[in-house]
């Protein structure tokens, strides 16, 4: 996947999970589940998300490196998405 | 016959909208099928029927508010089936709601009320929210325009009104399935809140318990699981605190009538924030029965439901006590307001990193603070700290849950 298909991934699964957010006004190095208010059971939901869509295991140790939207970009390259 | 009526769901409610039918005349129903959809200001509830039955007769049209209590269908119950058997909530909220109203005489009081019809004068349609909200602000609500789906006037359209914004054009917009009037909830928990402070004669009680033995045991079974199947840490703690209620039967039921009526099962009402502001608490039914994994994709499911729509009736009619959990962005600590007619909530704070002292020396751990609200009237302060020490060892030995 290109960086923006998996920013347009990332932004499809969040917008079912916070459908009031406005991602244009996002900063890609802020905390994202501050930024939206999110909390464990969305992530969860989220990271179950971003699993199903491009086969990545995202082990619990990991969640720490998906803070932002440019973590998340970086690590899913990296684990070859 | 019988006569199926509109559900109370939860202590706030006074009335609901039927929006849709989902069974029609002469259709076979039994316990546990959903009937009809309401809208509540917990957003849209699929209604469940208690009962094995044929539906005679539709008497609520879709569309339209019906108080709770009022008549929505009529029913030919099957051979000589058990009556239903009514759930606790509806009669201290009838008399809740009959103590709010203008006060007429007593007898009528807990007594189902006659078949509703939605209150008109004129061709106007009117729901009792807004005549109520109207009355108090000196508003004619037959003066508004009613954006209701039935064309009736609402409380939004009150407070519209006194905003003194000009009324939306009647065409409207329909219900949007799971959507809930953030208005309406607010008054409804400021009504319910302010019954339980009111009535309630609270005692606090806390804990801080060591969580490190629970998120080890957590990682290590999440560890090599697929996201579907791992569990977050509130399933450990709900599992703890169902398991503790067995041995504390006087915290897990309800004060009605000037006296404390322990429940049959442990159905943990968790309170679950949503978007956009208020809270709902529908209820895990059983937590003391559940096995982890499955506690954990009830828990997921009703948390979905809860945000996006399809909470059933019985969810929000029978939890027996209500646990809140801050969660990992909250704050440290909660001392909860209990949601009449229980008589009890625990609310658990964030989990955080914190010097501790065991085996003599002061160490880091993940520690967690457990607290309890109770009713006075139905328990002591010895039975809630008992409680609450239950919940800890249970935590510590997480192998156990």
């Amino acid at each position: 996947m290109t960086d923006d298909e998996i920013r347009k991934l990332v932004f499809d699964i969040l917008g079912g999970i916070a459908p009031e957010a406005d991602f244009d006004l996002l900063d890609e190095d802020e905390e994202l589940r501050e930024a939206l208010d999110i909390d464990s059971m969305d992530f969860l939901n989220f990271i179950t998300g971003l699993h199903q869509a491009t086969g990545v295991d995202i082990p619990e140790n990991d969640y720490a490196r998906l803070s932002t939207l440019t973590d998340i970009v970086a690590y899913l390259r990296q684990k070859g998405a | 016959m019988s006569d199926f009526t509109m559900p109370s769901l939860g202590a706030d409610m006074e009335s609901g909208k039927l929006v849709e039918w989902l069974v029609k005349p002469g259709d076979t129903v039994s316990k546990g099928d959903i009937v009809a959809v309401v809208e509540t200001h917990k957003g849209a509830i699929d209604v469940e029927i208690f009962e094995e039955a044929t539906v005679s007769e539709l008497c609520a049209g879709e569309g339209e508010t019906v108080k709770v209590g009022g008549l929505l269908a009529r029913l030919q119950t099957t051979g000589d089936a058990s009556p239903p058997s009514a759930p606790p909530m509806p009669e201290a909220t009838a008399t809740e709601a009959e103590s709010r109203a203008p006060k007429k005489s007593g007898p009528e009081a807990a007594a189902p009320r006659p078949a509703f019809q939605i209150e008109r004068t004129g061709r106007k349609k009117v729901s009792p929210a807004a005549r109520r909200l109207a009355a108090e602000l000196g508003i004619d609500p037959e003066s508004l325009t009613g954006t209701g789906i039935d064309g009736s006037v609402s409380f939004a359209d009150v407070e519209l009104a006194r905003a003194g914004a000009p009324t939306p054009k009647a065409a409207a917009a329909p219900v949007r399935r799971g959507g809930f009037d953030p208005a309406e909830m607010r008054r409804a928990i400021a009504a319910a809140m302010t019954r339980s402070k009111r009535e309630i004669p609270h005692y606090y009680l806390s804990n801080t318990v060591d969580m490190t033995a629970s998120l080890g045991w957590l990682s290590r079974y999440n560890e090599g699981r697929p996201p579907t199947e791992r569990m977050l840490a509130a399933t450990l703690l709900l599992k703890a605190t169902a398991l503790a209620l067995r041995k504390a039967p006087q915290l897990n039921g309800f004060w009605q009538d000037d006296a404390f009526r322990p429940a049959e099962g442990i159905h943990i009402g968790w309170a679950i924030s949503l978007r956009g502001g208020g809270l709902v608490s529908p209820a895990i039914h059983d937590v003391d029965t559940l096995a982890l994994p499955e506690l954990m994709a009830r828990l997921r499911d009703l948390v979905a439901r809860a945000r996006s729509g399809g909470l059933r009736s019985s969810e929000l009619m029978d939890a027996t006590i209500t646990v809140t959990s801050l969660g990992e962005r909250g704050a440290d600590s909660v001392t909860g307001v209990i949601y009449p007619p229980q008589v009890a909530i625990i609310g658990f704070g964030r989990i955080r990193e914190r010097p501790w002292v065991a085996d003599g020396a002061v160490q880091p751990r993940q520690l967690i603070d457990v607290s309890l609200a109770a009713d006075h009237r139905a328990s002591d302060g010895h039975a809630g700290g008992r409680l609450l020490s239950t919940i800890e060892t249970l935590l510590l030995e997480p192998d156990e849950l």
